[in-house]
């Protein structure tokens, strides 16, 4: 069931073509947009919501049903869509290949969504780090702006459109849509308290929708072949193609367009090289990029790579990076190494993050050295508890579930160690 | 607070790129550009940002120097003291670190001399663990300036940072001879695709 050629949509993926206007219109981009246009915000919207594409930043929020949230008439605010290009999910580096290879998708996908949405002006939010990838994506707007295809009149629509990257500067947290739409102003990135809902209220105060690179970037695509088309990949509920990213204990790292649903193991498998020491040297998997549990391997042997089937044995497809570990990991070392990145990147508004994700860290180093008490495993767990869901962002719901999975799946490694600890030092306490 | 350096001004070319970035937003709105013009400040200023450049922002985009300084402190990439002209950051997350950081780093710090965390006596270098630069799938790696240097090991790193202090400047991306983010020995997809290039 592996995925054709030429069902793939991102076909200049690792950059061996020309990513520039001409090399993207040879590919298919930009071709007939302003027919697309033409078909009316309401069938945009719907053909969205038919294809079934969930947002690509790990959410997996319904995209159609998210553009139908703003309002259908301006009230005097203009609208903004704003593109989520903060990639920085540790495991994560699709959005990355999609703005330095491919970033006509994204510009042309930019338009449509925008003009779906009402939204007259557009800012991609990219990472400061990404500054070769900020520097291609503005060629490839500025060769729309000269060749008539954003700006005033975007290809021959009748519509204005106005297209700016705007570069950020080193915080994680910018990749939570308040957070972003904060820095957006010129401000401390740091989350906003939701209910109003950026749909409402978001940019400047005015009605706004945040995206993913990966979201937005498909949409032509999806609407030039049919919303049948992208709905008649993957799983029921789990459409379409998607752009994995395999890092870790693998023979051969890569990112990978594929089906959603791909067997985790085919993946690996087909297009990473296999596991290092094969199939089974693979002790653990983190699916969907740092923030979603851990899983062992017997979960892994089985397991689809869609959102609903990493939902069901309890972790996420999120961002779709999958961090492979084998059997030489310290898998304790490797989680504990995302509890102090969660402790560098809480914004530190909320209390029980900004002081629960040090703590956390600092027990998880004394878990790596054994040096600690078994019932600190079920206090380590029961304060995550009181961090997960008591923040105003999902950061300190990230910062918690790694645990929480290591907890669910490797206690006996984490005892044992304890013990191993301990065994030592009565020894050298005997001599 | 930064540092003491007594003045700071855009030169006439940045002043130029600052007033570019402003318009980008909309009137009244013009606070948006405060972290690119910090940018641009820092690029200018040696890679650091004095108080005296966060004033000089504040007054150009009419914020309180409090506002300016809750930016530039909040956000990694600015540096409040002299961090080296060319910052050596590697990562050390997780995807990182299964790869085989830690080896990267001591071979940064043997090429160095330095900690991570310190700068060379002569000020040229910064060196400096961060957290996921979005490049998993050629970890690991390191940026330096605006580049990233990509599938290191000691080797290939101690490579790049003696490469740099000759003077020269290595080629980023991978260095283990693949392309971008394919897997190594060339794609195992879009390899059934040509493109027609239309005239």
């Amino acid at each position: 069931m592996a995925l054709q050629d030429k069902d793939r949509i991102f076909t200049n993926l690792y950059g061996l073509h020309d990513f520039r206007l001409k090399g993207a219109r040879a590919r298919g981009d930009w071709d007939g947009t302003k027919a697309l246009l033409e078909r009316g915000r309401d069938t945009i919207i719907q053909q969205m919501k038919d294809s079934g594409l969930r947002g690509r930043g790990g959410a997996g929020f319904g995209a159609g049903l998210k553009w139908s949230f703003m309002p259908k008439k301006s009230d005097g605010r203009p609208h903004y869509l704003v593109v989520n290009a903060d990639e920085g999910e540790p495991g994560t580096c699709k959005d990355r290949d999609i703005m330095r290879h491919d970033p006509h998708k994204l510009v042309e996908g930019c338009l449509v969504a925008s003009f779906a949405m009402g939204a007259n002006a557009c800012y991609i939010y990219i990472r400061g780090e990404f500054a070769r990838e900020a520097e291609n994506l503005q060629v490839a707007i500025d060769e729309a702006y000269e060749a008539g295809l954003i700006g005033k009149n975007a290809c021959g629509s009748g519509w204005d459109f106005d297209l700016y990257v705007h570069r950020g500067a080193g915080a994680y947290i910018c990749g939570e849509e308040t957070a972003l739409l904060e820095s957006l102003e010129g401000k401390k990135g740091q989350p906003r308290l939701k209910p109003p809902f950026p749909a409402g209220s978001g940019l400047y105060g005015c009605p706004t929708t945040v995206n993913n690179v990966e979201t937005i970037a498909v949409a032509p695509t999806i609407l030039r072949r049919g919303p049948a088309w992208f709905a008649g990949i993957g799983r029921p509920n789990n459409t379409g193609t998607k752009v994995f990213c395999i890092s870790g204990h693998v023979n051969k790292p890569c990112n990978v367009e594929e089906e959603m649903g791909i067997p985790l193991k085919e993946l690996i498998e087909r297009h990473a090289g296999g596991v290092r020491g094969g199939w089974d040297n693979i002790y653990a998997c983190i699916p969907g990029g740092s923030s979603v549990p851990v899983v062992p391997k017997s979960v892994c042997d089985t397991l689809l790579m869609d959102f609903d089937s990493c939902r069901a044995v309890r972790s996420g497809l999120g961002t779709a990076a999958v961090i492979v570990m084998d059997k030489s990991t310290d898998i304790v070392r490797a989680i504990a190494r995302l509890s102090k990145f969660y402790m560098h990147e809480s914004c530190g508004q909320c209390t029980p993050c900004r002081e629960g994700t040090g703590w956390m860290w600092r027990v998880m180093e004394r878990m790596v050295r054994g040096d600690a008490e078994i019932a600190e495993i079920d206090m380590l767990q029961e304060v995550t508890t009181q961090i997960d869901g008591h923040t105003i962002c999902a950061l300190g719901d990230a910062a918690a579930w790694p645990i929480q999975g290591l907890i669910r799946h490797f206690r006996p490694e984490m005892e044992q160690r304890i013990a191993e600890r301990r065994s030592r030092a009565q020894r050298q306490a005997a001599e | 607070m930064s540092p003491a350096q007594a003045k700071f001004e855009f030169t006439a070319a940045n002043l130029a790129e600052a007033k570019k970035i402003i318009a980008k937003y909309p009137p009244g709105r013009q606070a948006s550009a405060v972290m690119p013009l910090l940018t641009i400040a820092q690029k200018q200023n040696d890679n650091w940002l004095p108080q005296a450049a966060l004033e000089y922002i504040a007054g150009l985009l009419g914020m309180a120097p409090i506002r300016v300084h809750e930016v530039a402190s909040f956000y990694t990439m600015y540096n409040l003291a002299p961090a080296g002209r060319t910052q050596v950051q590697v990562c050390t997350t997780t995807p990182c670190w299964l790869r085989g950081s830690d080896a990267v780093v001591q071979a940064c710090e043997k090429a160095l001399g330095i900690k991570c965390g310190e700068v060379t006596k002569d000020g040229k270098f910064g060196l400096k663990e961060v957290e996921c630069l979005g490049a998993c799938v050629n970890a690991p790696m390191m940026q330096i300036g605006d580049d990233y240097y990509e599938d290191l090991d000691a080797a290939s790193t101690t490579k790049v940072i003696e490469a740099l202090k000759s003077g020269a400047k290595p080629a980023p991306g991978p260095q283990g001879g693949r392309k971008t983010s394919e897997p190594q020995g060339g794609p195992t997809t879009l390899t059934t695709l040509s493109f027609a290039e239309k005239p």
